[in-house]
């Protein structure tokens, strides 16, 4: 059994910081719009994906992070705008056909990048490593630890500093009161659902360069989302960065101390907020 | 009462059907076929493992396929790395199916809605990741390859039977199960919790007993399927088992139970079928579950019985 040391302990943090990006935008559109849009996974694969191509096609990683960012959003509003509001309201058959989306866009991913296992290439600013307090860490997963406080930051800014961001707190705390004050908020629904899967989009790209893009990786990312809301609570930002410190350094923990059953200790924490505070850590009923 | 004689006749109709209909298939079908018959029969139970939660408890699990997949992983381990006999083996593979799925319940009784969706397609996806990386023990992704079936029930008909035989028991136990008092209560539950609460139920040890107990049917499933199959992968515990699985229960109709042997049949026989052209399945599913949240979520017995109200 293995001791952790900084190393371990900066790459439970990275992993934290990504999973923070996807997971705040999980949590967002849960926390708003009531629906868990199991396709979350699938969106950031799918922008892992199109992060990728693009990056290997124009040689310009902000240029691939753009484009990813860019057409899941897109994606994101055709799924709210083409199927969801079909089903709008009835919670149960909004989740499942959601996660018949993820199988859809999981299989088109299949038919166009196959089943191969691809990295997004990091930029040449990005590469090698810092020395620092006697140990050498990759610069790119440093970059991904400053982009997750950055966009912890931006999204906090958002929510609390910005019209859009009361109107989406309002939201969350009583859609049809916002609406009775004539608010159109439907379209801050759709804002935000937006918003929330070019999340996923950025965290594919981001995470691509260093966890690598493979096909069951969505179920992967999926998993850890789940696990940091129901850790957090749905529509807290600040339960999504707890719940995500929590997961990724009880993740890199695990790896370290038991390789093979990881993915087992996320269950603990798990369990534990069930236990206690069923809503999550910052979760409100 | 006379609607209570009308259920029961229109159940021990069910029973008939299905014994006459799965009971004849063999003298009538290609080899091929009756395969495919008796994984309509396996998948039939998982769903209605699924459908005593989603039909008369109210809470819809993506957590089955785990423990039905855990029990094939069981029983294949002990007969083929451990050399065991196969009879103990699917005892075991449902005993610990059971036990996880009291693990599980512990968790699942604190929640309802979509919550406990989310926590039971959680605590499968945890199933499945650990089969995928424990790979000293489950072979990872190449999986294990079972050692065959007992000479009892080698030959593909006798198997069949005997498929036929514990399907239609389990059958006969789930629907004795939904009709005692426990299930009424069940139902009573998924109407208004709060007011069975309030009646003096305690609703949590109902919905305890209630997911343990399916998980026990889900396991005896999976055990069937290890026999069948004889061979093991982590896509035997993945999301899309659970996911194809309650599709049968909802296409068959949520809380109809004799329906998920319809929803087994339509799944499973499409699923042969598409995959004679091409190797989109994954696909195929993933529209038909949307096109059936859209248009049915009743599911096709559901959607023909409000038909038939609509024209009285």
């Amino acid at each position: 059994m293995a001791s952790l040391n900084l190393v371990q302990i900066l790459n439970g943090l990275t992993l934290a910081a990504l999973l923070f990006i996807v997971a705040s935008g999980f949590t967002l559109i849960f926390g708003l719009l009531r629906i868990v849009n199991l396709a979350h996974g699938a969106l950031y694969l799918f922008g892992g994906y199109i992060g990728y191509s693009v990056t290997l096609g124009t040689g310009n990683f902000v240029l691939g992070l753009v484009a990813s960012m860019l057409f899941v959003a897109f994606l994101g509003l055709i799924i709210d705008q083409g199927l969801l509001r079909f089903v709008r309201g009835f919670v149960l058959r909004e989740v499942l056909l959601t996660l018949g989306v993820a199988f859809v866009l999981n299989d088109i991913a299949l038919v166009i990048w196959g089943g191969d296992t691809f990295s997004v290439q990091i930029p040449a600013m990005l590469r090698g490593a810092v020395r620092f307090a006697g140990i050498y860490y990759p610069t790119y997963r440093l970059f991904v630890l400053g982009l997750g406080i950055l966009v912890f930051i931006a999204l906090w800014l958002l929510l609390n500093r910005t019209r859009l961001g009361a109107l989406i707190r309002a939201g969350v705390d009583d859609a049809e009161m916002v609406e009775a004050m004539g608010i159109n908020i439907r379209r801050v629904f759709l804002a935000t659902s937006m918003l929330g899967a070019s999340l996923a989009g950025l965290g594919g790209t981001i995470g691509g360069a260093f966890l690598t893009l493979y096909p069951t990786a969505d179920s992967e990312i999926l998993v850890f989302s789940l696990a940091i809301v129901i850790i957090g609570g749905s529509g807290s930002l600040v339960g999504a960065a707890v719940g995500a410190l929590l997961v990724g350094m009880l993740n890199t923990i695990g790896q370290v101390m038991f390789p093979e059953l990881a993915y087992f200790v996320i269950f603990g924490p798990m369990a534990a907020i069930l236990a206690f505070r069923p809503l999550g850590l910052f979760g409100r009923a | 009462m006379s609607s209570t004689v009308s259920a029961i006749q229109r159940s021990a109709l069910g029973f008939v059907l299905v014994l006459v209909i799965f009971g004849t298939l063999p003298l009538v079908v290609s080899s091929y076929q009756m395969s495919i018959a008796n994984e309509i029969l396996i998948f039939a139970l998982l769903a209605m493992s699924i459908d005593v939660l989603a039909g008369y408890a109210g809470r819809t699990s993506l957590g089955h396929g785990a423990l039905f997949g855990i029990s094939t992983y069981v029983v294949i381990y002990w007969t083929s790395v451990y050399g065991g006999s196969a009879w103990v083996g699917c005892l075991l593979g449902v005993v610990v199916a059971t036990l996880v799925a009291a693990i599980f319940a512990a968790f699942a009784v604190r929640v309802s809605g979509v919550y406990f969706l989310l926590l039971t397609l959680a605590l499968g996806m945890i199933v499945w990741g650990v089969c995928l990386r424990w790979t000293s023990i489950t072979g990872g992704e190449n999986g294990i390859r079972g050692v065959g079936r007992p000479d009892l029930i080698a030959s593909p008909t006798a198997f069949y039977y005997a498929t036929l035989a514990v399907v239609l028991l389990m059958t006969f136990l789930i629907w004795r199960f939904v009709r005692s008092p426990f299930g009424l209560t069940l139902r009573g539950i998924r109407d208004s919790e709060s007011r069975m609460r309030s009646l003096g139920y305690g609703t949590s040890a109902h919905m305890f007993v209630a997911f343990t107990v399916t998980g026990f049917f889900a396991g005896v499933a999976g055990a069937l399927y290890a026999l069948f199959n004889n061979f093991v992968s982590p896509s035997t515990v993945q999301l899309s088992q659970s996911v194809e699985g309650l599709l049968m229960a909802i296409i068959g109709g949520i809380g109809t139970l004799f329906g998920s042997f319809i929803g087994a049949a339509a799944i499973i026989m499409l699923e042969n079928f598409v995959s004679a052209y091409t190797a989109r399945w994954q696909m195929v599913l993933g529209v038909m579950f949307i096109v059936t949240m859209i248009f049915a979520p009743q599911g096709i017995l559901g959607t023909l019985r409000m038909l038939l109200i609509r024209k009285r």
